[in-house]
């Protein structure tokens, strides 16, 4: 674990692999890809750099507890999103009809509720794959 | 793309996927064996990006890395042989 060319070539490669996690969910959409692939990806850029720089330096960008809050975030904001459509008298998740304007088709901020509810997905997904990692990694004998 | 030669693909990446699920259950080493599951999520997505449905080619990609790196993690704790 103390390679400098595997170091420096995570450390230069891994804002591309964050910024493309993200665009993937922002796009889920509009293209292929969506708040499931795209936070695997996410996820996978925090697992590289626990993987290459040790497991204490990745705590220390990411604690365990904010993992879980970040965790817990993404679920309770699914249910939040859901209940919009609910609270403006339709069902549950309901888009068009509950009244959210839905934008210009094509455009990045169209599709009403979806880019929200895939943007929770999303963090869901990548602290999910971060705390199984950790989980796995940490396992006492 | 010609529809001969996107058959002649399918027909050769299925072949290889074959070849691959029955080499994992053969190799001794656990980190073979790993590696070679990522092979075949890799060749499973040319499949799907084959058959035009380039959604779940990311979505495999991406899980089957995952899955890999995973796993590898596991190996690296549990040893290599394990019989």
């Amino acid at each position: 674990m103390t390679d400098f060319v595997l170091k420096r070539m995570v450390a230069l490669v891994l804002p591309f692999v964050q910024m493309l996690g993200l665009y993937v969910i922002f796009h889920g959409h509009l293209s292929p890809g969506g708040s499931f692939s795209g936070g695997i990806i996410t996820g996978l850029s925090l697992i590289a750099f626990s993987l290459v720089f040790g497991l204490e330096r990745g705590h220390e960008k990411i604690s365990e507890r904010l993992m879980g809050l970040i965790e817990s975030f993404g679920a309770l904001w699914y249910g939040a999103m859901g209940l919009v459509g609910v609270l403006r008298g339709t069902t549950f998740l309901m888009n068009k009809g509950a009244g959210v304007p839905l934008g210009e088709p094509g455009r990045l901020f169209s599709g009403g509720l979806i880019l929200l509810i895939t943007l929770g997905v999303g963090l869901k997904v990548a602290s999910t794959m971060v705390t199984l990692f950790n989980a796995l990694m940490e396992e006492e004998e | 793309m010609n529809p001969q030669v996107t058959d002649l693909l399918n027909i050769a990446f299925l072949g290889f996927l074959v070849v691959i699920a029955i080499a994992v259950s053969y190799v001794k080493d656990l980190l073979y064996a790993a590696i070679l599951l990522g092979a075949y999520s890799v060749t499973i997505a040319l499949v799907w990006l084959l058959m035009s449905a380039p959604d779940l080619a990311i979505t495999e990609a991406a899980a089957g890395i995952g899955m890999t790196t995973l796993m590898i993690a596991v190996i690296s704790k549990i040893g290599r042989k394990v019989e």
